[in-house]
């Protein structure tokens, strides 16, 4: 019998391009063409003043550890804890839910504002997940 | 809305609290509902406005065999009655109803008749967080703290007096599923559960639920019971991803909901005699003392850790031991109006003397939601 898998995301037409661009090896954000506001989860709108002219661009992948937990129990499926569950503060604005990877995943090693670079884990042929690591250098 | 025009005259809880392994949710339910309404010294057919969350109003309407003229469904989490109280009244104001019901109850750790948690792969919250792990609150409602204790200055020690300070109180509530003494120690070396939070830091899994019976405040006086009046209330909610809340230095929701309330209280923070914030883990307390304006965010653990609000102190807090101690069926927040209703009613089990005025603030989701409520026993 299979291992239980890792929830997988089940994109919507609204967020297909940030999984193809995760697929394709890219963290795309969007930003609002009326007022510049960058935002994150995907929308067809802008959250802070309603136009919907905005356009999906490439982020840097660039970001900090703004907070975290370290998953002890219970664990979810596909994970082996104690497991970090992160949130990172892109340096564009938007923050995000994530793990930290090439790291261990305890709090002498996870320091809140360290710098994160992303890094891509496919699931399967049509979802990978944007993870973060260490930033080097 | 208008202070004082609505009034608690109905509260109880189940007859039991705890484990009930013989009875199902709705019963739990109806359990409560029949407890409130025998308080109140009513009849089933005198209720006319019915409120419940996660099981629907047209559910527990049927069961329990009452035909109402006003319903509220408001379903946002623990802090949902908070909001049934709120919506009440305004309703009981504009004279859509006279007489409210308002219900909760869960089978939280006997699972009987529960209808299981589900986070669909196509939502947002099954796109952006479920993917990384997030596994039930105790993984989920934490993610602030470590950011929140970085800006603020809160240390693990304060963090864990708070479970001391509640364990204070509960050991005051024969009713406290939780009644042994604690100390810091302990605390700190229970079982860990999601960095940094230990067992005795997370809120119980318990049966049980309640019920509160609304009326104006005009018929309010012929009631066997003192009524309580609804003095000031607010609500709000943010987002159900934790990940997406504006700062983790503070809860958006509270800051809305908690002022809005004191404002229409006509209240400042020193006419506050007891408080109660919703402890679903060990630092919603000191976001609700900051975001509440009691205090600046970098006093609220170290006013807690001085003993400011254990049983003498002056700012009694949560005071039936909180959801860390006194009991947590998934939705605290009818506990915690039902422990201010008592302390005004002056017949709490931990009774703060003379006390007059109660604020009672929820949570809904990890910070999703929030609402307040203000009671006064005088009018």
């Amino acid at each position: 019998m299979a291992e239980p898998a890792r929830a997988k995301p089940k994109p919507t037409p609204e967020t297909q391009h940030f999984w193809d661009g995760t697929k394709a090896g890219e963290l795309r954000l969007q930003r609002c063409d009326a007022c510049a506001n960058v935002y994150f989860p995907p929308r067809p709108f802008c959250p802070s003043c309603a136009s919907r002219k905005v356009s999906v661009f490439k982020a840097s992948g660039k970001g900090k550890l703004y907070s975290y937990v370290i998953n002890h129990r219970p664990a979810a499926p596909g994970f082996t804890p104690p497991y970090a569950i992160a949130v990172v503060e892109l340096d564009e604005g938007p923050r995000m839910m994530s793990n930290i990877i090439d790291c261990p995943q305890t709090p002498e090693a996870l320091e809140l504002d360290m710098p994160l670079e992303v890094a891509f884990e496919a699931l399967d042929d049509k979802i990978t997940l944007p993870l973060f690591r260490p930033a080097k250098g | 809305m208008r202070r004082n025009q609505v009034a608690v005259v109905g509260a109880a809880e189940t007859t039991e609290l705890g484990v009930i392994p013989n009875m199902s949710q709705i019963q739990l339910h109806a359990d409560a509902a029949l407890n409130a309404i025998a308080d109140a010294g009513l009849k089933l057919s005198d209720i006319d406005g019915f409120a419940t969350a996660v099981e629907t109003p047209q559910q527990m309407a049927h069961y329990l065999g009452i035909t109402p003229t006003w319903v509220d469904g408001t379903s946002v989490g623990g802090c949902s009655f908070m909001l049934h109280v709120r919506h009440a009244a305004a309703a009981i104001e504009a004279g859509l109803c006279k007489t409210v019901l308002i219900t909760h109850a869960e089978s939280g750790k006997s699972m009987i008749g529960k209808q299981p948690r589900f986070t669909a792969p196509d939502s947002l919250n099954g796109q952006f967080e479920s993917p990384f792990g997030v596994y039930g609150p105790p993984s989920m409602f934490p993610i602030p703290v470590l950011r929140f204790m970085k800006t603020h200055g809160i240390t693990h020690e304060q963090l864990a007096m708070v479970a001391v300070v509640q364990r204070e109180w509960a050991a005051k509530n024969p009713r406290a599923t939780m009644k042994d003494p604690i100390t810091v120690a302990d605390v700190l070396n229970s079982r860990m559960i999601a960095y940094p939070f230990r067992l005795l830091q997370c809120c119980l899994v318990t049966d049980g639920g309640g019920a509160l019976i609304l009326t104006s405040a005009d018929r309010a006086k012929d009631f066997p019971r003192k009524p309580v009046y609804i003095l000031g209330t607010g609500e709000s909610v943010e987002t159900p991803m934790v990940s997406q809340m504006k700062t983790f230095d503070s809860s958006r929701a509270f800051k809305v909901a908690g002022p809005l309330a004191f404002k229409e209280a006509g209240i400042t923070h020193k006419d506050v005699d007891h408080l109660m914030i919703y402890d679903a883990f060990a630092h919603l307390p000191l976001y609700g003392l900051g975001d509440l304006g009691f205090m600046p965010y970098e006093e609220t653990g170290k006013f807690i850790a001085d003993g400011n609000t254990r049983p003498g102190g002056k700012l009694p807090l949560n005071t039936n031991g909180g959801g860390l101690s006194y009991m947590h069926s998934g939705m605290y927040g009818m506990y915690a109006l039902q422990e201010s209703v008592r302390q005004m009613r002056g017949i709490a089990p931990a009774q703060v003397p003379n006390a007059k005025i109660s604020v009672c603030h929820g949570v809904g989701g990890m910070f999703a939601a929030s609402g307040t409520i203000i009671f006064t026993n005088e009018k």
